[in-house]
C-alpha cells in the first residue's frame, strides 16, 4: 500500500497554504512534516484525510481498494473526548464509529489508562487525553496514522510509548505521516519541510 | 462489535441523559402555562387556540439544543472520527437527528396530550395535536440540522440557528396546526404535514452533509 499526493494546492481563507506539495509514502515507513507554524502542516494532514478539498492536485491509495478515509487514523490536535462518558465508553464509542475490533481493555492497558477506564472523560489531564487518543490507533487498527503534533503535552514515557507503537505499526506494514516541530525519534523516518520548499 | 451509526446512536442517547434533555419539555410546559396567564381564564378561547398553542410552543421547544446538536463534536474533534467512518456521513447525520428526536421530540409528542389538558382540550383534540406533532417534530429536527451545519463552525450560531430555520418551518407549522384542528380539512393537512415531514427528512441529512463538507476547516 502506497499513500501518494501530488501537486497538492490548497488555500485556506483565501490565502495559499500548500502550493505544488507532493509526497509519497509506502508501507512500513514514516515521513515527518516539519516546518514553522503556519507553514500548513496541519492543513496537508487534513487533506490527506480528506476532511479538505484541495484546488488542485490528489491524494489517493495505490494497491488499496477501499476508500482512503476508511483506511485513515487522524490524530488531530483535538483529542475528541466527550466529557461526560467514560473513558472506556469514550475508546469503545471511537473504535466502533471506526469499524474496528480491538479490545479496548488491552489498548487501555497498553497506553497506561486502564487504572481510570472507568471515571468521566472529562477528569483526564491534557497528556492523558492524549493517551486516550493513542488508544484509538490501537483499539481500531487502521494503516494509515496521520499524526498532528502526537506529542503535545505527552510526558516522556508518552513519548516513549508513542515510538514503541509507532515500530509496531511500521513493522505491520502500517505508515504514518507526523506533522511536528520536534523530533519525534522514529526510525529512519523521511521529512518533508513546509518550510523551506523551492 | 457494533456499526458506526449503532454506536452514534447510542452515544448521543448516552449524552443527552448526562446533559439535561428534559429542558424542552420544561420549557414546553412553561409556554403552555404561561398562555392562560397572557389571554385570561377563558376556557371557550383557550379551547380554540389551545392546538395553535402546543404547536408554537412544541416548535420553539425544538429549537433548543439545536445549536449543540453538531457543534458540540464539531468543537472536540469527535466530527472528524465521524467523517472518517466507514459510513456515508449523511447517514451519520441522519442518525445524529434521529437521536436528537428521540431525546428532545418524542418526549414533546408524549407530554402535548397531557399540557393539552390545562388548555380545556377534548380528547378528540389531544390525539389530533399528538400525532400532527409526532409528524411535525422530525420535520423541524431534519430541519433544524441544517441549520446547525451551517452555523457549526461559528461562535455566536447559537442565535442563528432559529433565525435560519424558523421561516422554513412555517409550512410545517400551518399544517400542523390545520390537522390539529376539527373539521375536515384536517385529514387532508395531515397527509401534507406528513408529505413535508418526509420531504425534510430526506433532504435534511443530505443539505447538513452538504453543508458540513463545504465548511469543514
Amino acid at each position: 500500500m502506497r499513500l501518494v499526493a501530488e501537486d497538492l494546492i490548497v488555500a485556506r481563507g483565501g490565502r495559499p497554504v500548500l502550493d505544488g506539495i507532493s509526497l509519497g509514502v509506502g508501507s512500513g515507513e514514516a515521513l515527518m512534516v516539519v516546518g514553522p507554524n503556519g507553514a500548513g502542516k496541519s492543513t496537508l494532514l487534513r487533506v490527506l484525510a480528506g476532511l479538505i478539498q484541495p484546488l488542485a492536485g490528489e491524494v489517493r491509495l495505490e494497491g488499496d481498494e477501499f476508500e482512503p478515509r476508511e483506511r485513515m487514523h487522524l490524530l488531530g490536535h483535538l483529542d475528541a473526548v466527550k466529557s461526560g462518558l467514560s473513558v472506556d465508553r469514550n475508546l469503545r464509542f471511537a473504535r466502533d464509529v471506526l469499524g474496528g475490533v480491538g479490545d479496548p481493555g488491552a489498548a487501555l492497558a497498553r497506553v497506561g489508562l486502564a487504572a481510570l477506564a472507568d471515571l468521566p472523560g472529562g477528569v483526564l489531564s491534557a497528556g492523558q487525553r492524549r493517551r486516550l487518543a493513542l488508544a484509538r490507533l490501537l483499539a481500531a487498527p487502521r494503516p494509515i496514522w496521520l499524526l498532528d503534533e502526537p506529542t503535545a503535552a505527552l510526558d516522556a514515557a508518552g513519548q516513549a510509548l508513542l515510538i514503541d507503537i509507532a515500530a509496531e505499526h511500521r513493522a505491520k506494514g502500517g505508515l504514518i505521516v507526523a506533522a511536528t516541530h520536534l523530533p519525534l525519534g522514529f526510525d529512519g523516518a523521511a521529512t518533508l519541510d513546509l518550510g523551506r520548499r523551492p | 462489535m457494533r456499526s458506526a451509526h449503532a454506536a452514534l446512536f447510542t452515544r448521543d442517547l448516552a449524552l443527552a441523559r448526562g446533559g439535561g434533555a428534559g429542558l424542552g419539555v420544561v420549557f414546553f410546559l412553561l409556554v403552555v402555562t404561561l398562555t392562560p396567564f397572557a389571554v385570561g381564564p377563558d376556557l371557550a378561547l383557550l379551547r380554540r387556540i389551545g392546538p395553535a398553542i402546543l404547536w408554537l410552543g412544541a416548535l420553539l421547544a425544538t429549537l433548543l439544543g439545536l445549536d449543540r446538536l453538531l457543534q458540540a463534536d464539531h468543537e472536540d474533534g469527535s466530527l472528524d472520527l465521524i467523517a472518517l467512518a466507514p459510513a456515508g456521513l449523511e447517514t451519520m447525520v441522519a442518525t445524529k437527528i434521529l437521536a436528537h428526536w428521540v431525546t428532545t421530540g418524542l418526549p414533546l409528542v408524549i407530554a402535548a396530550p397531557l399540557f393539552g389538558v390545562m388548555l380545556d382540550l377534548s380528547p378528540d383534540a389531544l390525539g389530533r395535536v399528538a400525532l400532527a406533532l409526532a409528524l411535525g417534530t422530525p420535520a423541524m429536527a431534519s430541519l433544524g440540522a441544517v441549520g446547525a451545519a451551517l452555523t457549526v463552525g461559528l461562535r455566536r450560531g447559537g442565535l442563528l440557528v432559529p433565525v435560519l430555520i424558523l421561516p422554513l418551518a412555517i409550512p410545517v407549522l400551518i399544517f400542523g396546526v390545520s390537522a390539529s384542528a376539527e373539521g375536515a380539512e384536517a385529514g387532508g393537512a395531515l397527509t401534507v404535514l406528513a408529505g413535508l415531514a418526509l420531504g425534510y427528512a430526506v433532504l435534511g441529512p443530505f443539505s447538513a452533509a452538504a453543508a458540513l463538507r463545504a465548511l469543514r476547516d
